[in-house]
């Protein structure tokens, strides 16, 4: 990493591109040419904006499963998440307008007390976060269906839908604007110490142990983020999609998808959230793509499974070209997309 | 105060893990008895036996798998597909009848190996983490699961149905098949090499490496025989429904379920240690919950919330005594959990 700041901005950013985390944005460019292509219509600013409204729920939930994945975890709670939540505000807030406050307020608490339960079992009672939030999964869904007998139900009033379907001056979208406040946040975050400590603890836990971090109090943040992450997706999906207790559903697999294809190392301590979020709009976009050309929308898991199996082996391989020792030139890191496996021994697969 | 609090993680050391599953076993069917007698219904009779033994059957031959390939330091997401392809497989070739059974369980079985064997080799040779590696093979049999079949489709000739519906004193035919295979499975670990070698590599790639073993040859294998054990529950479960469906491994929710069950029955799921009994366990306390519920009524959306309670709880449960027991052994190195 010190090589990389003492050469020109250029090379900087060439090499940059080079990185899986930077290469989910060359994606982008590439899909959005295609996407151009097969219907001009939707290079147009308005299109445009509209597309990204659309995906604004799951390029913040990415960011959320960014924080804990980079800390070396899993958050499978996220899509009972953001169903409880969405839940929450049918029932909550109804048709009264004064509801409004006191009803986020609750869903926010909701999203942290989560969040805090993630963590704290996690870390203090040493349970693999995938058990956790899976459990905490299985009790928020049950929770739901139990609450709503799994039928939709409530119907939150419409200035609070205009959250996640009005726009400022019928120009820009509040959710455009929620995901650009909340990515220029999350990147704020990143550089913070905080960032640089959740890095350390998803790198080398044992490391940032002895070097005097509260390891817990670190993975615990990063919880409750992935929480409240997912509680502004639900805002933004009631608006979008109104109430159901099937709203969220896979948006847990669908965020670790787009963090993945943004270059984060699942195991944690590896990643830019910034290409997480950049992850779930290309995936988006990838639909879209192959929805213009005319392929069925029932292959959509088909493609994202290639292209999680893809990006995480191409990532691998490019991650462990930019991690040799510094005799090997830069040069040869920055092709490092071009698969050339170098039979280094990796940890165990199935390592959390 | 202090004497007591300390002594206490001496004493339990001594049990091993599936004692412990066992003894939450009894705990919970000795709490299932008093919720149901107060419930005005009697709980040991041979009906229970039956019952909670069919609802372990299906669950338990996933689980199996899923045991040898989180012992082997993987993970396998894609159980529930492969089970809904083993379902459409086997009920699209036995539809032509009898004759078609033994074709139609072999071509399922084979489908299975060999999506077991994408598996592992993707896992191996391409380095991709197991939970991604799994995860998106089953997004993409998914994909295909659902744009080609709507529905049901095929049919099972009703002497492959007997196979679901047999009882042998009470005790149904798939689930002797199933703790058959359990045996198999415990065989296979404990009594051969390449068990053996399964252990070696769940516990530490690198150094199992460095002993001479090849370490992807256990991974593959332990796929394929996860993947081959999630077609026999799909074949089951076409033997119960007597159709193939292209949902019905989803609807289980096989993938997370055994996971759970793996992790109640105490192995670890960072690989390496445990074993096929205490998954057995782990399952019949499932069985044993889903039932009691099912004869109390509860609201069929609460039982998610009790089962997701009971897996956080007896992990950390777990996870809290296996922190008292680990380190003598693996001091510093090996123990990054």
């Amino acid at each position: 990493m010190t090589a990389l700041a003492q050469r020109s901005p250029g090379r900087r950013f060439l090499s940059a591109l080079a990185t899986p985390g930077g290469a989910v944005f060359v994606l982008l460019v590439v899909l959005l040419v295609a996407a151009s292509i097969a219907n001009p219509r939707f290079a147009e600013p308005d299109q445009l904006v509209r597309f990204l409204a659309r995906t604004a729920p799951i390029a913040i939930a990415a960011i959320g499963q960014f924080f804990v994945i980079v800390s070396g975890e899993f958050d499978l709670s996220m899509g009972a998440v953001i169903a409880a939540q969405v839940v929450i505000a049918g029932n909550v807030i109804g048709q009264d307008e004064a509801m409004i406050l006191p009803g986020i307020a609750l869903m926010l608490l909701v999203g942290v007390v989560v969040g805090l339960l993630n963590g704290l079992l996690t870390t203090l009672a040493k349970v693999p976060s995938f058990i956790v939030t899976l459990g905490t999964m299985l009790a928020l869904y049950g929770f739901v269906r139990f609450l709503t007998g799994g039928a939709a139900t409530g119907n939150p009033v419409d200035s609070f839908r205009e959250i996640g379907r009005g726009s400022l001056g019928d120009v820009l979208p509040y959710p455009v604007i929620i995901l650009v406040v909340l990515a220029v946040g999350a990147w704020l975050l990143m550089r913070a110490p905080f960032g640089h400590t959740l890095l350390a603890v998803g790198d080398n836990p044992v490391a940032a142990r002895l070097s005097g971090t509260r390891t817990g109090a670190v993975k615990v943040a990063a919880f409750v983020l992935s929480s409240l992450s997912a509680t502004v997706a639900g805002i933004l999906l009631v608006g979008y999609a109104g109430v159901h207790p099937s709203i969220g559903t896979g948006y847990e697999f669908q965020a670790i998808t787009a963090v993945v294809l943004g270059g984060a190392v699942l195991g944690g301590g590896r990643g830019w959230v910034l290409s997480a979020a950049a992850g779930a709009i290309a995936l988006e976009l990838l639909f879209t793509v192959l929805n213009q050309v005319g392929i069925d929308s029932t292959w959509r898991p088909s493609v994202q499974g290639i292209i999680i199996i893809l990006a995480v082996a191409l990532g691998a391989v490019a991650w462990r070209t930019a991690r040799r020792p510094a005799s090997v030139t830069r040069a040869e890191a920055a092709a490092g997309a071009d698969p050339d496996p170098i039979p280094t021994p990796t940890p165990t697969p199935g390592e959390q | 105060m202090t004497a007591i609090t300390q002594a206490r993680p001496a004493r339990r050391a001594r049990l091993s893990t599936t004692a412990i599953v066992y003894i939450v076993l009894v705990g919970v069917i000795a709490l299932s008895a008093v919720l149901v007698s107060a419930a005005g219904e009697s709980f040991f009779t041979s009906s229970t036996l039956t019952s909670v033994l069919t609802l372990m059957s299906i669950l338990g031959f996933v689980a199996i798998g899923q045991t040898l390939v989180i012992i082997s330091g993987s993970l396998d997401l894609s159980v529930p597909y492969v089970v809904s392809t083993a379902s459409i497989v086997g009920a699209g070739i036995m539809a032509q009848g009898a004759a078609g059974v033994v074709p139609g369980v072999l071509a399922a079985l084979l489908v299975s190996a060999a999506i077991g064997a994408a598996n592992g080799l993707i896992v191996t040779k391409l380095r991709v983490h197991g939970f991604i590696a799994t995860l998106g093979v089953g997004l993409i049999i998914s994909g295909w699961l659902g744009t080609s079949f709507q529905g049901s489709f095929g049919s099972a000739p009703p002497e492959f149905r007997l196979i679901g519906a047999t009882l042998i004193a009470g005790v149904p035919l798939s689930t002797i098949i199933m703790l058959a295979c359990a045996g198999l499975a415990a065989l296979l670990l404990h009594r051969t090499r390449l068990g053996h070698h399964i252990y070696a590599v769940g516990g530490n790639a690198h150094v199992a490496r460095l002993s001479g073993v090849r370490t992807q040859v256990p991974v593959v294998v332990s796929h394929i025989l996860c993947s081959m054990l999630a077609g026999l529950a799909g074949l089951l479960l076409l033997a119960r429904t007597s159709v193939g469906s292209p949902t019905i491994g989803s609807q289980g929710g096989y993938d997370l379920m055994s996971i759970a069950a793996v992790v109640l029955g105490g192995t670890l799921l960072a690989g390496g240690s445990g074993g096929v009994l205490g998954t057995i366990g782990g399952v019949a306390i499932f069985a044993v919950l889903d039932h009691v519920m099912g004869v109390l009524e509860v609201n069929p959306f609460f039982k998610d919330f009790v089962r997701g309670a009971v897996i956080i709880v007896a992990v950390a449960l777990y996870a809290w005594r296996s922190l008292q027991r680990r380190p003598p052994r693996f001091h510093g190195k090996g123990t990054r959990t």
